[in-house]
C-alpha cells in the first residue's frame, strides 16, 4: 500500500487534461489591459471635469471673491457668507458629532455586552451610514428646525433663552423705537417719561444712510389723540402707542430659541446626524485595530476597564479615529441636500455671529449659482467649486498626513 | 548558579528532547536548588522545611461553555518557589494559570467551581476585588505585549494605576523595576523611546519589569519564552532564577528542559486533569505515573 501511494498519486495528477499555456497568458494580459482601460476612463472623466471647472472658474478667483457677500451683480458677488456659514456649521457639527460618535464607538467596542440588543444596534449603525443624506435633512427639519411644533412657530418661538424682547413702535419721525417687552404679543403700557431706544444712523462715504446695530436711549413722549404731534425722536402718537408694530428679540451670541429655526445650530446638528454613523463606524474600526494583547496586558496589571480604555486603547486608536473623523467632516462640508431641505435662505448678506443666526453653506451657494440662467453666475459657481474642492483636498491631505506621521505600529 | 552557556544550549533543544539531555538538566537543577535556600529568610531555616502554600486549588473545575477544561484539580503552589505547569497543548494548564488572576473573567463563557485560595482567601468569590487581585498576582504573556508608549511609561503605567507618586519616586521605582528585570543597562539611555523598538527578548523582560513594578506577590508566566530565540530564552530563565525568592512564580511551558532548569516543583497536566505534582527532580527522574514518564521522556506530546 505504502509503496503504491506515491505512484497512484502521480498518475492521478497526470490524468487532468493540460490547459493551454498561451491562452492562460493571453487572458492574463487581457485582464490587465481591461483594468487599465477602465481606470483610464475614470481618470479621464475626472480630468475633463476638473479641467472645465478650472478654465471656467479660475479667472474669478480673486481676493474679493472671498470678502464679498452674495449680490445680484455677478461681478460683485462673493462667497463670504457661505464660506463662514460652512465654517460655523462644520465646527458645530464637529463639536457635537465627535464626542458622541467616539463615545458610542468606545461603548460598543469596549464596554457593551455582546448580545442581541447590541448586535441590533451595531447593524443599524451600519445601515444608517448608508441612508441618503436628504433623509437626514427631513429628520433635521422636524427634529431641530421645527421641533415637532412643540414650541410654537419658528418666527414666534415660545421658549427663548438669553435674548431681550422688545416691542417696536414708530415715532413721528417714522423711525422705529424699541421698548422692552415682557412677553411676545403682549403690548407694554406706554407712558410719557418711559425710556425707549432708537437706532443709531451713520452717514456712509457716498452720503448713503447706514443703520447700525447700536441703539441709544430716548425719553418717550406720548401725544394724546386730540393734540397735534410735533415731529421729533421719541414722540409717539397715542393711536400708535396702543399696539406695537412688531416684536423683536435682541440676540447676544449665547441666545437660543426653541424651535431652533433655520439657524446655524440647526444646520450643524442636521449635518451631525449625517456624519454620526460614519464617525462611529470609523472609530469602531480604529478601536478594533488595537491588538487585544494590549488590553489584556493592562487588565492583568490591575487596571480597570475604564483605565485600560483611557490610557491604552484610546491613545493607540487616536490617529485612526482622527483620520476617520476628518474624512467624515469633509463629507459634512460637501453636503448640500440636507441643508437644502431645512429651507435656509439663499440670499444671505451677513456672516453668522450667534448660534441662532441664519446661514448658507458653500454647496448651497454653488447650487444656487448653477441654477441661474446668466453665464456670469455659472462662472461664479465654477469658482465656488474650486474653493470647495480646495477645502476638501486640504481636509483629506491633513487626514493622510496624520495617517503617515502619527500612525505607528501598535505591537 | 547555572552558567549562561549551558542554559543557552539547553534552550536550543526544543523539538525532540532525549532522556539523556533531560538528565543533564535535572542534575543542574538539583545542584543549584540548595544554594539559594541558604540565602532564604528566617522563615525557612532548613531546605527541607515546606514553604507556606500561596495558592491552593481544591475540587477545582472549569468550563468554557459546555466544554469542561479542568477536572477536580487539587494543587498547592508553594510561596516563593517556581512551579512549572507542563503538559500537551489543550491540557488546561494555561486555563488554570489564567484563573489564578481571574483573566478568564474576560471570556464570557468561562466558568469555574470548587475553591481557589490565595493565602486562604477564595479568589473566585464575587466579593474578591479583581483589580486588587491582579495587582497582587501579575502576569506575563506568551507574546511580549509592551504598550505603544515609551519604555519609561510602560513601567510607570502599572504603579500610576494604583497610587500617586512624586516624580522622583516614580523614576526610582522605574529604575529599580528595570534593574530587577535585568534590562536596566540595556535601556537606561533610551527610557523615552518607544518600547516597540526593543528586541523580542528585551520586550519580554520589559513586560516582566512592568509586572513587578506594581509589587505583586505572584508572577504568572504563560509560555514566556515560546516566541523568543534561545539567547533571549536563556536571559529570561536567568531572570526567573534571580526572582524566585522574592516572588511565587508559576510558569507554563512546553519546553521540558526549561521546566527542569528553572522550577522547584512541576505539575503535569493531561486532558484537563492534574496527573501529578511533585518536586521537579522527582517528576523528571522517578515520576509516579506512566503518562508523566512518557511525556517528560518525549515519547508523546
Amino acid at each position: 500500500m505504502n509503496d503504491e501511494t506515491p505512484q497512484n498519486l502521480a498518475m492521478l495528477v497526470d490524468r487532468g487534461e493540460p490547459r493551454s499555456q498561451s491562452r492562460r497568458r493571453a487572458f492574463d494580459r487581457g485582464f490587465l489591459v481591461t483594468c487599465l482601460a477602465i481606470t483610464a476612463i475614470a481618470v479621464l472623466a475626472l480630468g475633463v471635469l476638473l479641467g472645465s471647472i478650472l478654465i471656467e472658474g479660475l479667472p474669478g478667483l480673486r481676493w474679493s471673491f472671498f470678502t464679498e457677500y452674495a449680490s445680484r451683480d455677478a461681478s460683485k458677488a462673493g462667497i463670504r457668507a457661505p464660506l463662514w456659514g460652512s465654517i460655523w456649521v462644520a465646527s458645530i457639527c464637529a463639536i457635537v458629532a465627535l464626542p458622541i460618535g467616539i463615545a458610542t464607538a468606545v461603548w460598543l467596542e469596549e464596554f457593551a455586552p455582546k448580545n442581541r440588543i447590541t448586535a441590533f444596534i451595531r447593524l443599524n449603525i451600519s445601515n444608517l451610514a448608508g441612508v441618503p443624506s436628504i433623509v437626514y435633512g427631513i429628520l433635521g427639519l422636524t427634529l431641530f428646525v421645527r421641533m415637532f411644533g412643540l414650541f410654537g412657530p419658528i418666527q414666534a418661538p415660545e421658549l427663548e433663552i438669553g435674548g431681550r424682547l422688545y416691542a417696536i413702535y414708530y415715532d413721528t419721525m417714522q423711525e422705529p423705537i424699541r421698548v422692552p417687552a415682557e412677553e411676545r404679543g403682549v403690548a407694554p403700557v406706554l407712558k410719557t417719561g418711559d425710556v425707549g431706544f432708537v437706532q443709531e444712523i451713520e452717514e456712509g462715504a457716498d452720503g448713503e444712510l447706514i443703520f447700525t446695530d447700536r441703539w441709544t436711549p430716548v425719553t418717550l413722549t406720548i401725544v394724546p389723540e386730540d393734540e397735534d404731534a410735533p415731529e421729533g425722536y421719541g414722540i409717539i402718537e397715542a393711536w400708535q402707542a396702543e399696539e406695537p408694530a412688531d416684536f423683536e428679540t435682541e440676540r447676544p451670541w449665547y441666545y437660543i430659541q426653541f424651535p431652533l429655526g433655520q439657524s446655524v445650530l440647526a444646520g450643524g446638528l442636521t449635518l451631525m446626524l449625517v456624519v454620526l454613523p460614519i464617525v462611529i463606524i470609523s472609530s469602531q474600526e480604529a478601536l478594533r485595530a488595537v491588538p487585544g494583547s494590549l488590553r489584556t496586558g493592562s487588565l492583568a496589571m490591575g487596571a480597570t476597564k475604564w483605565q485600560t480604555t483611557r490610557k491604552v486603547t484610546l491613545p493607540a486608536a487616536v490617529p485612526m479615529i482622527m483620520t476617520g473623523s476628518i474624512l467624515a467632516m469633509s463629507r459634512a462640508i460637501g453636503e448640500a441636500a440636507p441643508i437644502l431641505v431645512l429651507g435656509v435662505a439663499l440670499f444671505i448678506t451677513d456672516t453668522p455671529s450667534s448660534l441662532m443666526d441664519s446661514f448658507t453653506v458653500l454647496p448651497m451657494q454653488i447650487y444656487n449659482w448653477t441654477s441661474r440662467w446668466q453665464e456670469d453666475f455659472r462662472a461664479l459657481a465654477a469658482t465656488g467649486i474650486i474653493v470647495l474642492l480646495m477645502v476638501l483636498l486640504a481636509f483629506n491631505a491633513v487626514a493622510v498626513l496624520i495617517r503617515q506621521k502619527l500612525q505607528r505600529p501598535l505591537s | 548558579m547555572t552558567t549562561p552557556p549551558t542554559a543557552a544550549s539547553g534552550g536550543v533543544v526544543t523539538d525532540s528532547p532525549r532522556p539523556a539531555t533531560n538528565k543533564v538538566a535535572v542534575i543542574e537543577t538539583m545542584t543549584t536548588t540548595p544554594t539559594p535556600n541558604q540565602n532564604q529568610t528566617q522563615n525557612q531555616p532548613t531546605p527541607a522545611a515546606e514553604p507556606p502554600v500561596c495558592i491552593q486549588a481544591r475540587e477545582f473545575n472549569s468550563w468554557y461553555g459546555d466544554f469542561q477544561a479542568l477536572h477536580g484539580i487539587e494543587l498547592d503552589v508553594p510561596t516563593n518557589r517556581v512551579t512549572a505547569f507542563i503538559g500537551p497543548s489543550g491540557c488546561g494548564k494555561s486555563t488554570l494559570l489564567r484563573w489564578f488572576n481571574r483573566m478568564n473573567d474576560t471570556i464570557p463563557s468561562a466558568r469555574a467551581s470548587g475553591t481557589l485560595d490565595l493565602h486562604g482567601t477564595d479568589l473566585l468569590s464575587t466579593r474578591y476585588d479583581v483589580v486588587d487581585l491582579r495587582r497582587r498576582v501579575g502576569m506575563v504573556f506568551q507574546k511580549p505585549n509592551p504598550f505603544p508608549k515609551s519604555i519609561f511609561d510602560n513601567i510607570a503605567y502599572g504603579p500610576r494605576l494604583h497610587r500617586r507618586y512624586t516624580r522622583s519616586d516614580l523614576a526610582e521605582l522605574v529604575e529599580q523595576s528595570l534593574r530587577r528585570a535585568a534590562i536596566w543597562d540595556e535601556v537606561k539611555d533610551r527610557l523615552n523611546q518607544s518600547a516597540l523598538g526593543l528586541s523580542g527578548g528585551q520586550q519580554q523582560r520589559l513586560c516582566i519589569a512592568r509586572a513587578i513594578a506594581v509589587g505583586p506577590e505572584v508572577l504568572l508566566m504563560d509560555e514566556p519564552c515560546s516566541a523568543l530565540d534561545p539567547r533571549s530564552t536563556a536571559a529570561i530563565e536567568d531572570l526567573i532564577r534571580d526572582l524566585r525568592h522574592q516572588y511565587t512564580i508559576v510558569i507554563v511551558t512546553h519546553n521540558m528542559q526549561q521546566a527542569a532548569r528553572v522550577s522547584d516543583r512541576t505539575a503535569f497536566f493531561y486532558e484537563g486533569r492534574l496527573v501529578e505534582s511533585d518536586e521537579t527532580e522527582r517528576i523528571f527522574t522517578t515520576p509516579a505515573h506512566r503518562e508523566t514518564e512518557d511525556y517528560v521522556s518525549g515519547r508523546f506530546g
